[in-house]
């Protein structure tokens, strides 16, 4: 049975434990003349029971799987006869796929030497073993436990307890699992992040105003030295958010501000989830219609003007992803503009302020840390955001300040250095995760700022 | 309430009285006429003249024709049962119920001769003559300063810091609050107490010289003394304000007040001198109401 199947398998055992131990305990009661004299109810006997049944089963399988593949590669390469165990991580990795593709069927056996055929059968008759044993122990354990909770049912029994118990690290395990992965994610970038510095000193990545990471793939290639300079990238991703700000922005905050200020009803019940569509466009769409429409719009009408534009420009791309970001700003904006208490309104309009005056000086202060946030979330939905740039601002790292001209941003040359086939050890693929550590230094950086800056300046209204 | 219940005899009339809704335990001659009201609901030197006053939510009548006169200084408390309307009649007099979108009011409500609800009345001169204090004090989450300034910048009171620092200090003092406060002036006013935090509002709200100040029931959200305090406060300010005051508590309107007006289910039942009302009523309703039978 395949893992998948095992899991439903165990769930299904443990809705049969459920069951039982609600039977059990409503059986146990009738006797006492009924369940108020159980501990607790029913339900959480049939809860317990069912818990008892699928924790211990699922973590055991949940081990079994993550650990089997190791253990039955070290039992395949132990088999090898000593000349072929390899030396290195590299060629038993080699080795090992070799393996695995003659037991999948895909090398025929005759094409390789006789210990790899006999190690691919042996590899075979393993993964057969493990999941027969996987099988017997998953079901064993979910039965042996399931039975072992259900016996245990008494009247005294505080059920209620120990499930609130059991609940509370559920819980807690599905936030330490979002924490860990966080982690995880660190730590993975950070190591590949240490060995592209091992090849390109910091110095010049974090200085460096040139942004070219063509290098020679063969030394005996003619070919560009390579440079990894970060600056242009990191301005011309400062120059499109700049620019999606300066849209999104103020364009946001002040519809937000007619929608729960202003607007009736009926007009707000409308225009909101219309504006609220905005987000749900997909981004390559905004990248066709900024590079298709916008761009060329822009190129044209600076022309017009007699000013130089490239036809793929910082400007269209920032204003597209500003409009896509309006959404993000207005409904959070909205959304705690509204929770401000109506009494604090009402106290203003009774002393004689106007709707705007109002607004300006008690709602929005009160208002502003939960701004902030939604602010904050359009920047770093705008840093973030590389189909747009991509399309409709091309891919030269220009250093310049100048919208017009063609920019590229760090999200986009992070997707253009690891597309295509990729040598995983080169300086041009490791930059890609250099620049992705660099830029979420950054973001965290803005949201400590960020953070500071709203709790010196922020209203408590309760 | 038992003992206050002299006239219910018997066990049955008792059980009657708190399971049925309020019209069918009145006695038969406590019925109401609409827009008839006994009293005196009328004043010479009247600084609001109210005639025929409806207001709808919707289809729901609120306010079911009522007249009356607001006289010059005079103290008139609004007092009867819960969703009886004098809130809502209340939050016409300043048109607090603008804000709300279904609610219309319709007669004749006069501010010294002027329309309050002419269409081409200004609600901000109208509201700067007319202040309110609401039930939950609810101090703008600035400093105490400012917002006990934030009336006056508004309505450009100040040409000076000085002028304007002296107008915070007046309304302090007169909200009798200058003292405990002088000394932290910029501190959050969201950190004080409940009582102070009411009072700084009636600061806040005479901070613009109103002619009226609208309290809708003060005192409810504080505790005995904090309540004395404000009553205190309501006694001193009524030398230069108009005060209109709805309150839940009997004591309080017999206390504060010159005039009391009582309402019951929309309708202005009896207007008269707090004494008179407190004393003899003229109202059967009235009588019932004060003496605890009901509300």
């Amino acid at each position: 049975m395949q893992p998948a199947n095992l899991f439903i398998l165990t769930l299904a055992l443990a809705v049969v434990a459920y069951g039982l131990g609600y039977a059990r305990s409503r059986s146990l009661a009738m006797p006492m003349g009924g369940i108020r004299h159980l501990k607790s109810l029913p339900f959480y006997y049939g809860a317990r029971a069912a818990l008892w049944c699928g924790i211990p089963a699922l973590l055991v399988l949940g081990l079994w799987v993550a650990f089997q593949g190791k253990v039955i590669q070290m039992l395949v390469i132990g088999s090898l006869p000593a000349d072929m165990i390899p030396d290195s991580e590299g060629a038993a990795s080699l080795l090992l796929s070799k393996i695995s593709n003659v037991a999948s069927g895909a090398l025929p056996p005759a094409m390789v030497d006789g210990p790899i055929a006999n190690a691919a059968e042996r590899l075979q008759a393993l993964r057969g073993q493990s999941r027969l044993y996987m099988n017997a122990l998953v079901i064993s354990v979910a039965v042996l436990a399931g039975f072992l909770g259900w016996l245990r049912i008494r009247p005294r029994l505080n059920a209620r307890a120990q499930v609130e118990t059991i609940l509370k690290w559920i819980f807690f395990a599905c936030a330490a699992l979002a924490i860990l992965t966080t982690v995880g994610i660190i730590f993975s970038v950070a190591f590949e992040t240490f060995r592209f510095f091992q090849k390109i000193s910091f110095i010049d990545f974090i200085f460096g105003s040139q942004w070219s990471p063509q290098t020679a793939l063969r030394a005996d290639q003619v070919a560009a030295e390579g440079a990894f300079g970060m600056i242009p990238l990191f301005t011309g991703t400062l120059l499109i958010s700049f620019i999606a700000m300066v849209v999104a922005v103020p364009v946001g905050l002040l519809s937000a501000i007619y929608l729960s200020e202003y607007a009736s009803k009926r007009v707000r019940s409308t225009v909101k989830p219309l504006l609220e569509m905005l987000a749900g466009i997909p981004t390559v769409v905004y990248g066709f219609f900024a590079a298709l429409t916008v761009a060329p719009f822009i190129s044209d009408l600076a022309a017009s003007l007699g000013i130089e534009a490239s036809s793929q420009s910082a400007l269209a791309a920032g204003g597209v992803m500003g409009i896509m970001i309006i959404p993000f700003v207005s409904s959070l904006s909205d959304d705690v503009i509204n929770a401000v208490p109506q009494t604090l309104r009402d106290g203003s309009l009774a002393l004689g302020a106007t709707q705007s005056e109002t607004m300006k000086k008690v709602i929005f202060p009160a208002a502003l840390p939960g701004i902030m946030g939604g602010i904050l979330l359009a920047v770093s939905r705008a840093i973030g955001e590389t189909m747009i740039v991509v399309m409709a601002a091309g891919l030269a790292a220009n250093l310049t300040a100048n919208p017009l001209e063609t920019v590229t941003t760090v999200t986009v040359q992070i997707v253009t250095l690891l597309t295509g086939d990729q040598e995983f050890d080169s300086a041009k693929t490791l930059a890609a995760f250099a620049l992705g550590a660099m830029l979420f230094l950054s973001t965290l950086l803005l949201n400590v700022v960020a953070l500071k800056i709203v709790r010196k300046y922020r209203e408590q209204y309760d | 309430m038992n003992t206050m219940n002299a006239t219910v005899t018997s066990e049955a009339d008792m059980s009657e009285t708190e399971n049925t809704p309020l019209p069918e335990t009145k006695p038969a001659e406590a019925t109401i006429e609409e827009g008839v009201t006994v009293g005196q609901p009328f004043a010479d030197d009247a600084k609001f003249q109210l005639r025929n006053v409806e207001v709808l939510y919707g289809e729901n009548r609120a306010i079911k024709n009522i007249s009356l006169d607001i006289a010059r200084n005079e103290v008139i408390a609004f007092i009867g049962p819960s969703g009886c309307g004098k809130s809502t009649f209340l939050r016409c007099l300043n048109r607090m119920n603008d804000s709300i979108d279904i609610c219309s009011v319709k007669g004749s409500l006069q501010l010294e001769g002027q329309d309050l609800y002419d269409p081409k009345r200004d609600v901000v001169e109208l509201r700067a003559r007319v202040g309110m204090v609401f039930q939950k004090p609810n101090p703008f989450p600035k400093s105490i300063y400012e917002n006990v300034a934030y009336g006056p910048r508004i309505h450009g009171l100040a040409n000076r810091k000085s002028d304007l620092d002296d107008i915070v200090e007046n309304s302090l003092r007169k909200a009798g609050l200058w003292e405990e406060v002088k000394d932290r002036l910029d501190a959050t006013a969201t950190g004080m107490s409940g009582g102070q935090q009411q009072r700084l509002c009636i600061a806040r709200a005479i901070a613009v010289s109103p002619e009226v100040v609208l309290m809708d029931e003060p005192c409810s959200a504080l505790d005995p003394i904090a309540t004395a305090k404000v009553e205190e406060l309501i006694a001193e300010l009524s030398e230069s304000y108009t005060i209109v005051i709805v309150t839940h508590s009997m004591q309080q309107a017999a206390r504060v007040s010159h005039r009391t007006a009582y309402f019951h289910l929309g309708h202005l039942v009896e207007v008269n001198d707090t004494n008179k009302v407190f004393t003899s009523p003229e109202h059967e309703l009235t009588e019932s109401y004060i003496t605890g039978r009901f509300g």
